[in-house]
């Protein structure tokens, strides 16, 4: 449906429809179960006006845990001419919706990569991460070329439990893209990486430019 | 490597007021002559009131000036940090060499000198190096240069030998300004008094100026209408917080306002380290999706005003380039409705393939090169088919003038054969007269016949008739010959249905063009396409031109065209009169009929003096007027004043011939004869 907005050159990050004067940005929220994502995307919904939203889709298990994805779509109204659209989506973080996940992760204009701050958890946030490099290099995307942030959640966790922003940089950031921290379930730290992500994406669209 | 300028940082986007006029001006004249005036330019003032943009628009003035000028923009980060990589390199000397060739050099921040003693020392050899091969420098910083602290004082000095000018905060008229201005980029539209509103805000930082706007763009794009009131409670909390920043950062003092100006500056460049990662605050902003909406519009914004700049930029240089630019200017105008990365490069291919098929068809066609349709990437396919004829030769050959026309011909006795068989030749091609020879003399009016028998067929239904003088196609040839086309060149003339060449004598002595004129005239007659030659030299005079073509042109029609007799000087006279005056006196072209004239060219000649003489005195042409202009006033013995007292010559007296154009050569009547007794 979006085929006319992509440029030649197999480049994933065009998402201008020029004849239909519309902008739609696709960001994936990625990482592994149980780190915030839909949190992430309820406290987005929460804040946005009625007006300005559409359904926010979730297709969760009875224990909770979303089964096969989140989908949020946001309206932000006419900007310069172009209809501009966000929709946000989550992939399933449990290991065995391998499918669901390359799913929801083709297209994306840019991908938010959730991890959970608890140090226990830090083997999982390297496996999810491990796994969306895969997956998008499967895709045929550069992992190098999309626009990634980092969102080290649960920030508000004791100190004892979580690891700390620059460790879980050190330990997951190895491309040292922006990383925020946060804490979904109170909104912390959640429009920050909106805001972060977003604009990496629109500063794409202008090839060439000197900020992108 | 260093940024490019920003395409959108121009002098015309730029809003001039009193804060920043004289350092307008003087970036001006610094852009129309780099080096020459004002060399070091050092330009403060706070964040956020334009040091990089009119940094940027010093570069795209000069560049705009000389396009082959070397402009180089870097920040001080950028400098600092290819220097260290140069030096760690072991490239020191190239890196200093990298400057010298640029002719005018743009450093932005040079604030952050401050403790960095190599650096200075660096930019102090460049300076000096650049001063004296007369390169420009201009430098950009947020204080004067002597509250840089801890700046080499030779510096300080350096800067202060050049011009030291600051940039204050917007006044209030300039804040409106720049708020219209900027509206008008975002094309958002607010009720009257909302920008004022603003303005009055007392925000004197133009980013953060621009900021507000967008927050108040943002919501109106939500749906919302922004009344005056409106945007002063939405934006009273900015101004408030934009006082305490203010306050915050003097109190921070001139050490540690590096750090919180290099934030504020981040939104134009972005850093290359992540920014610090945000702490979970406790309290909340209020309106967090009215403030995400609010930069995702200027981030957007701002990338349009990217695209559009570019498209701009394109149309500048293609239409200085002599290209058609209507369809990117359509792209502009239409509010670019197609992706206007993919609509440039198209436009560029399109113009690499109409360098392309230019330059081949000027291997082929060389007159052809000029077509505007090699000028316009609109119509690809139109250059395309006009190389492709010329490839085929099929190309028209040179066509009649249209100014002449068989109809103007004045006739009479002595040209009736002549003007008789053009006729025939046209009505009847290459049935008659085959081919038709008309001989005269210079001016007697055989190439108005030729170009009027060429346009008679034309006009009967012909589709292509050679026109052309012998020179041009001796000229053609060898240019044919030149280029290895001589048959596509001959295959332009054979495709014609009529084949006209004026001054067949020039051919003489031509071997080639008299055997290309030899197998092209055997080719016309066999397929019985009519051909007129016309020649100054009676063909039996005609030398070097080799008897089997010779037979060939006698074997048709062969007439004269004599020198003009009375009757047709008159009758050319009385043609001309009538199509330049309302009523002419029939006097005035008799009279001009009997003034000696070889040829129809000479007739034309007289009747344009007598008509130029009476447009300049604004006198109306009668007889007497044209014999006065042609032969002097007549003289008046009664009033005649004693001879002039002057360089010894002795004046003619009345009646004595003044000059050979006064001689009467014949007298034809009385009439003439009576008035030169009267004489």
């Amino acid at each position: 449906m979006r085929a006319s907005a992509r440029s030649s050159g197999g480049d994933a990050m065009s998402l201008v429809n020029f004849a239909a004067r519309e902008i739609t940005c696709k960001i994936v929220y990625y990482g592994p179960g149980r780190s915030g994502k839909t949190t992430n995307l309820q406290y987005i919904f929460g804040r946005v006006p009625e007006s300005r939203r559409g359904r926010m889709v979730s297709l969760a298990t009875h224990t909770d845990r979303t089964l096969f994805f989140d989908f949020l779509p946001l309206d932000l109204g006419s900007i310069s001419g172009f209809a501009t659209k966000f929709q946000l989506y989550t992939v399933p973080g449990q290991s065995y919706y391998a499918s669901t996940r390359k799913l929801v992760l083709q297209g994306a204009d840019g991908v938010v990569f959730v991890a959970d701050s608890q140090a226990r958890r830090l083997d999982d946030n390297l496996e999810s991460l491990q796994d969306m490099h895969t997956n998008l290099l499967t895709q045929g995307v550069d992992v190098r070329q999309l626009p990634v942030v980092f969102q080290y959640n649960k920030q508000d966790l004791p100190g004892d439990l979580i690891l700390s922003p620059p460790e879980l940089d050190d330990a997951l950031n190895f491309r040292e893209v922006q990383s925020f921290s946060a804490d979904a379930l109170h909104g912390g730290g959640v429009f920050e990486t909106l805001k972060g992500i977003s604009e990496l994406v629109l500063r794409r669209l202008a090839a060439g430019d000197p900020a992108s | 490597m260093t940024p490019p300028l920003n395409p959108y940082f121009r002098f015309d986007t730029l809003v001039v007021g009193a804060a920043n006029r004289l350092a307008v001006t003087a970036a001006r004249a610094v852009a129309e002559t780099p080096g020459a005036v004002y060399n070091p330019l050092f330009v403060y003032a706070r964040p956020g009131l334009g040091k990089t943009h009119l940094l940027m628009a010093i570069g795209h003035g000069a560049k705009a000036i000389d396009p082959s000028l070397g402009v180089e923009y870097l920040t001080l980060d950028h400098f600092i940090e290819s220097f260290h990589a140069a030096i760690g390199s072991g490239q020191g000397e190239a890196y200093r060499k990298r400057f010298l060739d640029v002719a005018l050099l743009l450093v932005d921040d040079v604030q952050f000198l401050t403790g960095q003693r190599e650096t200075q020392a660096e930019l102090l050899r460049i300076i000096d190096a650049m001063q004296t091969a007369s390169r420009q420098i201009v430098l950009t910083s947020d204080r004067p240069p002597a509250e840089i602290e801890a700046l080499d004082e030779r510096l300080i000095r350096r800067f202060a030998g050049g011009l030291v000018i600051d940039i204050a905060a917007p006044d209030y008229e300039t804040r409106v300004a720049i708020l219209r201005r900027k509206a008008e980029e975002r094309r958002a539209t607010f009720e009257p008094g909302v920008l004022d509103a603003v303005a009055k805000l007392s925000i004197d930082n133009v980013r953060e100026l621009v900021g507000a706007l967008n927050r108040l763009v943002a919501h109106q794009a939500a749906g919302e209408r922004v009344s005056a009131e409106l945007a002063g409670a939405l934006l009273g909390g900015q101004a408030g917080r934009r006082a305490d920043g203010q306050e915050g950062r003097r109190a921070d003092g001139q050490a540690g306002s590096d750090s919180a100006i290099a934030a504020s500056d981040a939104d134009e460049r972005e850093h290359a380290s992540a920014p610090p990662p945000a702490r979970p605050s406790a309290h909340l902003p209020a309106d967090e999706f009215g403030d995400f909406l609010s930069e995702i519009s200027a981030t957007l914004s701002q990338q349009i005003e990217t695209w559009r700049g570019k498209v701009a930029a394109a149309v500048l240089r293609w239409s200085g380039e002599g290209y058609r630019t209507a369809r990117l200017e359509l792209l502009l105008e239409g509010e670019l409705a197609r992706d206007p990365e993919e609509a440039l490069r198209e436009f560029e291919d399109d113009v690499r393939r109409l360098d392309a098929l230019r330059a081949e068809v000027e291997t082929v066609a060389p007159a052809l090169a000029g077509s505007p349709l090699f000028r316009d990437p609109g119509d690809v396919a139109g250059a395309e088919a006009l190389l492709e004829q010329a490839k085929e030769g099929s190309d028209p050959p040179p066509a009649p003038s249209p100014l002449w026309r068989l109809d103007a011909l004045v006739e009479t006795a002595g040209n009736r054969v002549a003007v008789r068989a053009s006729q025939a030749a046209v009505s009847q091609p290459a049935q008659k007269y085959n081919p038709l020879v008309l001989i005269g003399g210079s001016g007697v009016g055989k190439t108005h016949l030729l170009h009027g028998i060429g346009n008679a067929l034309l006009a009967s239904g012909l589709r292509t008739v050679a026109c052309l003088t012998a020179d041009e196609f001796t000229g053609e040839l060898i240019e044919a010959i030149d280029r290895d086309t001589v048959a596509q060149w001959r295959k332009r003339y054979r495709r014609a249905e009529a084949f006209l060449l004026d001054d067949v004598h020039l051919m003489a002595e031509k071997g080639r063009s008299q055997d290309e004129l030899f197998l092209l005239f055997n080719q016309f007659l066999e397929s019985g396409r009519q051909m007129v030659f016309t020649s100054a030299v009676p063909l039996s005079q005609l030398a070097g031109v080799e008897p089997r073509l010779l037979t060939r042109l006698e074997g048709g029609l062969v007439v004269e065209l004599p020198v003009p007799d009375r009757d047709i000087r008159q009758r050319v006279a009385e043609r001309v009169l009538e199509v330049k005056l309302e009523r002419p006196d029939p006097e005035v072209a008799a009279y001009l009929a009997s003034r000696p004239a070889d040829s129809v060219r000479a007739v034309h000649g007289l009747v344009q003096r007598v008509l130029s003489a009476a447009e300049a005195q604004q006198a109306k042409v009668t007889a007497g007027f044209a014999r006065s202009v042609l032969e002097g006033s007549p003289a008046r013995p009664a009033r005649r004043p004693s001879p002039p007292r002057s360089s010894g010559l002795v004046a003619p007296g009345a009646g004595g011939v003044k000059s050979r154009e006064k001689m009467v050569w014949d007298w034809p009547d009385i009439g003439d004869r009576l008035i030169e007794e009267w004489r």
